[in-house]
C-alpha cells in the first residue's frame, strides 16, 4: 500500500485547522527553507522532478528558474484554483480539509522566488473552500507563519483570496491574470511569458494547488525521495479522482505512472453492476478517451501522450458499456460551447457548429455526412486557436468519433441511439 | 443605494490588489449580496468607487455566470449536467426537481422561493449527482435526499 502524501492529514478531526496542521509536522518545511538559500531550493525542486499538475507537466523548479532575480523588481505567485476541468475535484479536497498545506507550499514558493505577495485564484463556486482558506491565512498570520518577518526571517508575505466568478477559462494562466486585473479573462497573447510580463506586468509565478502542496514534502523528505516514486521522468505522488460508473468513486493518491486498470479495477471497486468498460477519459474532458485495450497505460504524463492522450488533471471518468458515446460526447461538447471565452474565431464559431451538427445527431435529424462535417469542423478548428481551449476540445472530439465512429453513424442513419443508454 | 458597509467593504478590497481595477469581481459580488442581483445602480456605484467608466464594469458583470443579471428565488437551486454527473443520473434529478417545483430550466416559481438552473461541473464529480443550493453543496443525491433537503428549506 502507498502511504498517502498529500492526503496524509484529511481524517483527522478538523484537519482544517492550524492546530491540526502543526500535529502532523507542518510548517516544519516552512522553518527549514527560510534557512536555506533560494537558488538551493529551486534546484531541489528541480532535482524532485516535480512536474505541474494543472495539466501541462511543466517542471516547477525550471519554471521558478525563469524568474528574475533582480531584488527590486516586486514578483507573484499565483495560485490556481480555478479546478474547472469536468471530472476534476482534487484541489477543493486539498483546500476544504488541508489548506495550511497549501499555504505552506505558497509560502515556500513566495520565498524561492523573492514574491512577497500571493494570489489564491479559486473558482466562484468554492464558498466553504475560500473560507477555509481566509481562516486558515488568519490562524497563520497569528503565529507569525505568514505576514512581517516569517519566524523571525527577513521575508515577508501576504496571501489573498482571489474569488472567481464561474468561468473555465480562467483556469488558462493568462485568462487567470487578467481576471485578477479585473477584465474579461481572454488570454494572453504568449510571449512574454507570465514569468516575465505577468500579473500587474510583473514577473509571475503561476502553479496549480496541488503542484505546490508537494512542495513542503520534497523539503522536508528530499528532492531523491520524491524523484523515486514512480517513473523517472514524471515522479511523484499523484492524486486520481475517479467518477462515473464505478463502485467506489473517490480520490486516490497512488504512485504517478500507476496502470489504468489498477486504479480503476483495485482502487475503484471496478465497474458498477459487474458491467463491461467502455470508455474512459484519463484527464478530464479535454483528454482523448482510452478503451478496454488501453487498460495496461501507465497514468503518467509521457505514458499517456504516447497513448495520444494526456494526464491532464488525473480525472478519471469511467463509462460502462450501457453509455452512449455520442450523447457523453455532446454534453461535454456543450461544455466547451458555453466555456469558450469567444476570443478568436475557429473556437467560437467552430464550437458554435460542432455542437449544432452534434444536437442533429444526438437528437435523431442527423444527415448523412454529418460524421465527416464533424471532422472537418475539427480540422479547422484544431492549431489555429489563440488558446488550448479549443484543441482540447477538437482533441476530446476526435478522440470519440475515432474510437466510437460505429455509434455516431448509427445515430445518423438509424435516428437512435446504438446502445439501451439508460443515462 | 448601497449601504455604508458596502461602499466602505468595497473601499476596502482595493487594498489587497496593487490596482483598483482588481476590485471589481469581489465588488460585484458586495453588489449582489446588497441588491439579490448585479442590477445598473449597483454597477454604476462600483465603477464611480473605482474610477472606473460604467462598461470596465458592466463587460466583467456580462462574462462572468455567477453573476446574476436578473434577479432570482430566495433559493437558486443549481444542478450539475456536466459529465461525471450525467453518468450517474443527473438529467433524473433535474426532471425530478422540475415536476417537484412546478418549473422548468431558468424559471422561477411564481412566489419568488426557488430557481432552476443547470450549470457545469462544480467540482463534485466523485459525489455525483450533486447540486448546489446558494453557497452550499448536496451531494450523492437521490429522490430521497432532495425531499428532505427541500423539506428543510423555510
Ligand atoms: C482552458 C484551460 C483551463 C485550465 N484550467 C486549469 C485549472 O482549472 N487549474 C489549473 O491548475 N490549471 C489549469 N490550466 C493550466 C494552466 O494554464 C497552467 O498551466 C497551470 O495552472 C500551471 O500550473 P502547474 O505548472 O503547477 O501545473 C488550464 C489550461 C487551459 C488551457
Ligand atoms: S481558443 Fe477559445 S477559449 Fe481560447 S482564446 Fe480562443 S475563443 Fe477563447
Ligand atoms: S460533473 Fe458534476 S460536479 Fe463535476
Amino acid at each position: 500500500m502507498f502511504e498517502p502524501v498529500i492526503l496524509k492529514n484529511m481524517n483527522a478531526p478538523d484537519s482544517f485547522k492550524l492546530t491540526a496542521y502543526l500535529n502532523s509536522g507542518g510548517y516544519q518545511a516552512l522553518k527549514k527553507a527560510l534557512e536555506m538559500n533560494t537558488d538551493t531550493i529551486i534546484q531541489m525542486v528541480k532535482d524532485s522532478g516535480l512536474r505541474g499538475r494543472g495539466g501541462a507537466g511543466f517542471s516547477t523548479g525550471l519554471k521558478w528558474s525563469f524568474i528574475p532575480k533582480d531584488p527590486t523588481i516586486p514578483k507573484y505567485l499565483c495560485c490556481n484554483a480555478d479546478e474547472g476541468e469536468p471530472g476534476t475535484y482534487k484541489d477543493r479536497a486539498i483546500i476544504e480539509k488541508d489548506p495550511h498545506q497549501l499555504l505552506e507550499g505558497i509560502a515556500i514558493g513566495c520565498y524561492a522566488i523573492g514574491a512577497n505577495n500571493a494570489y489564491i485564484y479559486i473558482r466562484g463556486e468554492f464558498t466553504l473552500g475560500a473560507d477555509r482558506l481566509e481562516e486558515a491565512i488568519r490562524e497563520a498570520h497569528a503565529k507569525g507563519y505568514l505576514g512581517n518577518n516569517i519566524l523571525g526571517s527577513k521575508f515577508s508575505l501576504n496571501i489573498y483570496v482571489h474569488r472567481g466568478a464561474g468561468a473555465y477559462i480562467c483556469g488558462e494562466e493568462t485568462a487567470l491574470l487578467e481576471s485578477l486585473e479585473g477584465r474579461r479573462a481572454l488570454p494572453r497573447i504568449k510571449p512574454p511569458f507570465p514569468a516575465q510580463v505577468g500579473l500587474f506586468g510583473k514577473p509571475t509565478v503561476i502553479n496549480n494547488v496541488e503542484t505546490l502542496a508537494c512542495i513542503p514534502h520534497i523539503i522536508n523528505r528530499g528532492a531523491a525521495w520524491f524523484a523515486a516514486i514512480g517513473p523517472a521522468k514524471s515522479p511523484g505522488p499523484k492524486l486520481f479522482g475517479v467518477s462515473g460508473h464505478v463502485n467506489k468513486p473517490g480520490l486516490y493518491e497512488l504512485p504517478m505512472g500507476t496502470p489504468l486498470r489498477e486504479i480503476i479495477y483495485t482502487h475503484a471497486g471496478g465497474i458498477k453492476g459487474d458491467r463491461r468498460l467502455k470508455a474512459v477519459i484519463p484527464g478530464g474532458v479535454s483528454a482523448p478517451m482510452l478503451t478496454e485495450k488501453d487498460l495496461d497505460t501507465p497514468m503518467d504524463f509521457d505514458s499517456l501522450a504516447a497513448k495520444g492522450t494526456m494526464l491532464g488533471s488525473g480525472a478519471v471518468v469511467v463509462m460502462d458499456e450501457k453509455t452512449c458515446i455520442v450523447k457523453g460526447a455532446l454534453i461535454v461538447h456543450e461544455f466547451f460551447h458555453h466555456e469558450s471565452c469567444g476570443k478568436c474565431t475557429p473556437c467560437r464559431e467552430g464550437l458554435d457548429w460542432i455542437v449544432k451538427v452534434m444536437r442533429r445527431v444526438e437528437h435523431g435529424e442527423g444527415k448523412e455526412g454529418d460524421v465527416e462535417v464533424l471532422l472537418k469542423l475539427c480540422g479547422d478548428i484544431f492549431g489555429r486557436t489563440f488558446c488550448p481551449l479549443g484543441d482540447g476540445a477538437v482533441m476530446a472530439l476526435r478522440g470519440a468519433i475515432n474510437n466510437f465512429r460505429e455509434e455516431f453513424e448509427y445515430h445518423v442513419k438509424h435516428k437512435r441511439c446504438m446502445v439501451n443508454s439508460e443515462q | 443605494m448601497l449601504s455604508e458597509g458596502a461602499v466602505k467593504e468595497i473601499n476596502e478590497l482595493t487594498g489587497k490588489y496593487a490596482n483598483k481595477r482588481s476590485a471589481v469581481m469581489p465588488a460585484l459580488f458586495v453588489v449582489q449580496r446588497e441588491y439579490g442581483y448585479v442590477n445598473e445602480e449597483g454597477m454604476r456605484e462600483i465603477a464611480n468607487i473605482l474610477g472606473l467608466r460604467p462598461v470596465q464594469v458592466f463587460e466583467v458583470a456580462t462574462f462572468y455566470t455567477m453573476y446574476n443579471k436578473k434577479p432570482v428565488g430566495k433559493y437558486h437551486i443549481q444542478v450539475c449536467t456536466n459529465i461525471s454527473c450525467s453518468l450517474l443520473g443527473a438529467d433524473h434529478i433535474m426532471d425530478f426537481l422540475s415536476q417537484r417545483l412546478g418549473i422548468k430550466v431558468k424559471e422561477t416559481t411564481p412566489d419568488k422561493r426557488f430557481t432552476l438552473s443547470a450549470v457545469e461541473c462544480l467540482g463534485s464529480c466523485g459525489t455525483a449527482p450533486m447540486m448546489q443550493i446558494n453557497d452550499r453543496y448536496h451531494e450523492d443525491l437521490t429522490k430521497e435526499k432532495i425531499e428532505e433537503i427541500l423539506k428543510g428549506l423555510k
